[in-house]
């Protein structure tokens, strides 16, 4: 077993450092490109999630990463304000901001590119999104 | 990211570099209500020099088909594959913005459609 971990500040100038940092971790296993862009499209939703919903005025967006073998986990955690209604954040097209231009895919896009996804979240305390995906 | 525009009569083609996630939706934005005139009734967002996009960037589309949308105006996407192509399938995105190949594709689909790009 491999394991990484990153703490980071909740900035949207941080989304592209995370994606990337998860990437360079599974390098070595010489996945697929399409597995790359995979893992790397759902952490960027999910620090996303984070940084714009997670945190109002900023905070620190933790990744911890394990590879058994070729399953990677990736967990992105924050100590934001949490999600209230899980089963609602994670319909598709479902926004807390219209007026923000956010296109409520996140969730949906993470459970698209990645085997599975666990959410945890308590208002106030935060959340953790746990994904997991077979490189091949 | 890296963001450039040309306007040929009617139309903005959008051409955009890099990266697109929520950190560079509003660098993107911002260039384009900078250089937006009352006049533009297409816009065309280049998307073949992108190396990446969430759905950020879908919904940075998105806003700008809602804009022009609100004065008769269009959108259209080009350069759109990969990963890309299955977020913009899976919002439904295609459905209601068309995408093409190429620009020059595109600004040929304007003119028809339209008949007024000079």
């Amino acid at each position: 077993m491999n394991k990484m971990e990153i703490k980071f500040d909740a900035l949207s100038q941080n989304e592209a450092f995370a994606r990337l940092a998860v990437s360079g971790f599974i390098l070595y296993k010489n996945p697929g490109i399409n597995d790359m862009e995979d893992v790397k499209m759902a952490v960027s939703e999910a620090v996303t999630n984070s940084i714009i919903h997670g945190y109002n005025d900023g905070g620190v967006v933790r990744i911890y990463c394990e590879l058994n073998g070729n399953e990677l986990m990736v967990m992105v955690e924050d100590h934001g304000k949490g999600i209230e209604d899980i089963a609602l954040a994670r319909k598709p097209l479902y926004t807390t901001r219209p007026q923000e231009e956010r296109s409520g895919m996140g969730f949906t896009i993470m459970e698209a590119f990645m085997d599975r996804i666990i959410v945890e979240s308590e208002k106030g305390k935060g959340t953790k999104i746990t994904m997991y995906k077979e490189l091949k | 990211m890296k963001i450039d525009s040309n306007i040929t009569g009617n139309t903005i083609v959008v051409n955009l570099f890099g990266d697109v996630d929520h950190h560079s939706t509003d660098i993107i934005k911002n260039h384009i209500y900078k250089n937006l005139t009352p006049d533009i009734k297409n816009m065309i967002i280049n998307l073949e020099g992108v190396e990446f996009m969430d759905s950020s960037g879908i919904g940075m589309i998105l806003g700008r088909y809602k804009e022009m949308s609100e004065k008769m105006g269009t959108v259209s996407v080009t350069g759109i594959r990969g990963n890309m192509e299955r977020i913009y399938t899976l919002s439904g995105l295609y459905r209601i913005i068309k995408s093409y190949d190429t620009v020059d594709e595109a600004i040929e689909a304007v003119k028809a459609q339209a008949g007024v790009y000079k």
